[in-house]
């Protein structure tokens, strides 16, 4: 009988939720004036224009050695802000840690700094970056550096936290100095969750340093920029498809890795 | 002088209870000390504040001359190295492998960046393998310590306080992990620490039996209160009963509770 009760309960929930669900979906497309019908009566259409305009065609792939350059070059730049962004964030992330952290007051900037950089959104990022730095590939790599910092040190800080504690109150007892037990006993422990995030991350980076790039002119991005101002298709089919292979490459790639370190 | 002093020690984490009252004894070298007592009254604690891993409140720790509570950071450092301590999770890093985990017991004697760069001698290396060697683990040399059996890591754990050639060895619950025939080989070991190397030993251990075998002398803590000090012959069944407050209760008390 109870369990009859909690039955007829649940499924007064799902009914709640879906009305109040199809409330909301109405409400927001009242106020932005959105017509989801339309929306979907002239999909059809965009597809056909897609695959009728974005073709690959011989004389864009004549443009295909300096796509790759450009590729390569944002491939690049993109594993450098990580790499560099590393370094940083091992720094807060022992810093902001509730475990091996030394003193508060440089654990709450440790958090603020990730937070602040975390928070505020790549592009907007590229978008501040560009008013003093102006149109270069430095802006591009900051813009990233400065997101991947927040990004990974949270990563870092969790990875710490959740780590176990026992080594490193046997090396306090050993006498070890503070770095010694940071380098030989906390990194060892937490490092290849560690490299897991830093893989994960130079893969959301190079998503990123596309768009990054139709800012800032570098890279892939001012390819495709350029390309579409130019209203040729063929050429931003051809970018948009090396870019997702080189995405779909790298993610293969980082997941060997992971499987052989974990 | 003995090797060990605890003087009127008082600790507390926090106001309103106090886990040590006022532990008073002293520690001769190459005594083999057993601290037994029912869990929560303060042995963890009491081991823990003679190489201040907590900090001590009232009364002094005196070893080999130093006050403890006094040190500043270079002298509790130094402090340290003179102390191996082994614990009941052996607490070594699981990912690195036992001749790694082994040297770690040497970070005390170095500079940050030599114990960083990982620079040892060669002296130190040959002292590592013959620690293993002795505590039969040698062929395990290069395997990751998560893949050792608990005696096997146990006794990684030995070796790590050994390489730091400690005057005192503090062991929190050696065994407390371990199934009887492990525990035997850990406990033949850390006598021969005491009877081979002349090397001081305090065992918290929660077997009384095993305690009444191996040391000197037993230590009995209640409620943060030493109860008992004497030669370990001298535990008796009756006393023990005090320590750990389980007075065998009235007959028919146990009748009811077995009819109910
Ligand atoms: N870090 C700490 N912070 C606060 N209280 C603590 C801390 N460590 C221990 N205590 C408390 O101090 C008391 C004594 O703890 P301690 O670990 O020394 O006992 P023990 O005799 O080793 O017990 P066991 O046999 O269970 O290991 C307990 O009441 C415990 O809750
Ligand atoms: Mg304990």
């Amino acid at each position: 009988m109870n369990e009859n009760l909690v039955r007829i309960k649940r499924k007064n929930q799902t009914v709640i939720f879906i009305v109040v669900l199809t409330v909301f979906t109405y409400l927001s497309s009242v106020i932005t004036d959105f017509n989801i019908l339309h929306g979907i009566a002239t999909l059809p259409e965009a597809i056909v224009w897609i695959f009728s305009n974005l073709v690959i065609t011989e004389e864009s792939l004549e443009r295909l050695p300096t796509i790759v350059e450009k590729l390569i070059e944002t491939i690049l730049m993109s594993i450098a802000a990580t790499t560099t962004a590393t370094i940083f964030s091992l720094i807060l992330g022992v810093m902001g840690s509730k475990t091996i952290g030394t003193s508060k007051a440089l654990g709450v900037f440790a958090r603020f700094v990730a937070s602040l950089s975390r928070n505020i959104p790549v592009v907007a990022w590229a978008l501040i970056l560009l008013l003093s730095f102006g149109q270069n590939s430095l802006t591009g790599y900051l813009a990233l550096f400065v997101g991947s910092v927040g990004f990974l040190t949270r990563s870092f800080i969790e990875v710490i936290d959740e780590a176990s504690q026992s080594a490193v109150v046997a090396l306090r007892a050993t006498g070890a100095t503070y770095v010694q037990i940071i380098g030989k006993a906390v990194i060892p422990e937490c490092l290849p969750q560690m490299i897991s995030w830093v893989l994960f991350m130079i893969e959301t980076n190079i998503r990123n340093a596309t768009l990054v790039g139709i800012l800032t002119g570098t890279g892939i991005g001012y390819s495709f920029d350029l390309y579409y101002k130019t209203m040729n298709y063929p050429g931003v089919a051809l970018v948009t498809i090396s870019i997702v292979l080189a995405v779909i490459l790298i993610e293969l790639l980082s997941n060997h890795v992971r499987k052989v370190i974990l | 002088m003995p090797l060990l002093t605890v003087e009127q020690l008082g600790k507390s984490y926090n106001t309103h209870t106090k886990v040590l009252r006022n532990v008073n004894f002293e520690v001769e070298a190459g005594e083999f000390v057993s601290i037994i007592g029912p869990s929560g009254a303060g042995k963890s604690t009491l081991l823990r504040c003679i190489n201040r891993m907590v900090d001590i409140d009232e009364g002094a720790v005196i070893f080999n001359g130093a006050d403890v509570g006094m040190l500043n950071k270079k002298e509790l450092r130094t402090l340290r190295t003179d102390i191996g301590m082994v614990f009941q999770h052996y607490n070594l890093v699981p990912r690195l492998s036992v001749i790694e985990n082994v040297l770690h017991g040497r970070f005390g004697y170095k500079t940050t960046l030599q114990g960083i760069m990982g620079r040892f001698t060669e002296a130190e290396k040959e002292r590592a393998f013959y620690l293993l060697e002795k505590l039969g683990i040698a062929e395990h040399a290069y395997k990751r310590c998560n893949q050792l059996s608990g005696g096997q890591q146990q006794r990684v754990g030995i070796a790590r306080a050994l390489i730091q050639e400690p005057k005192i060895v503090l062991c929190d619950e050696p065994i407390a992990s371990l199934d009887p025939k492990a525990s035997t080989i850990i406990m033949d070991h850390l006598k021969s620490i005491t009877v081979e190397l002349g090397i001081t030993c305090i065992v918290n251990l929660h077997q009384v039996e095993v305690a009444r075998d191996y040391s000197d002398r037993i230590i009995g803590l209640r409620e943060g209160q030493v109860v008992f000090d004497e030669m370990s012959y001298r535990l008796t069944e009756q006393r023990t009963d005090i320590l750990y407050g389980t007075k065998s209760k009235p007959v028919t008390q146990v009748r009811e509770l077995l009819t109910v």
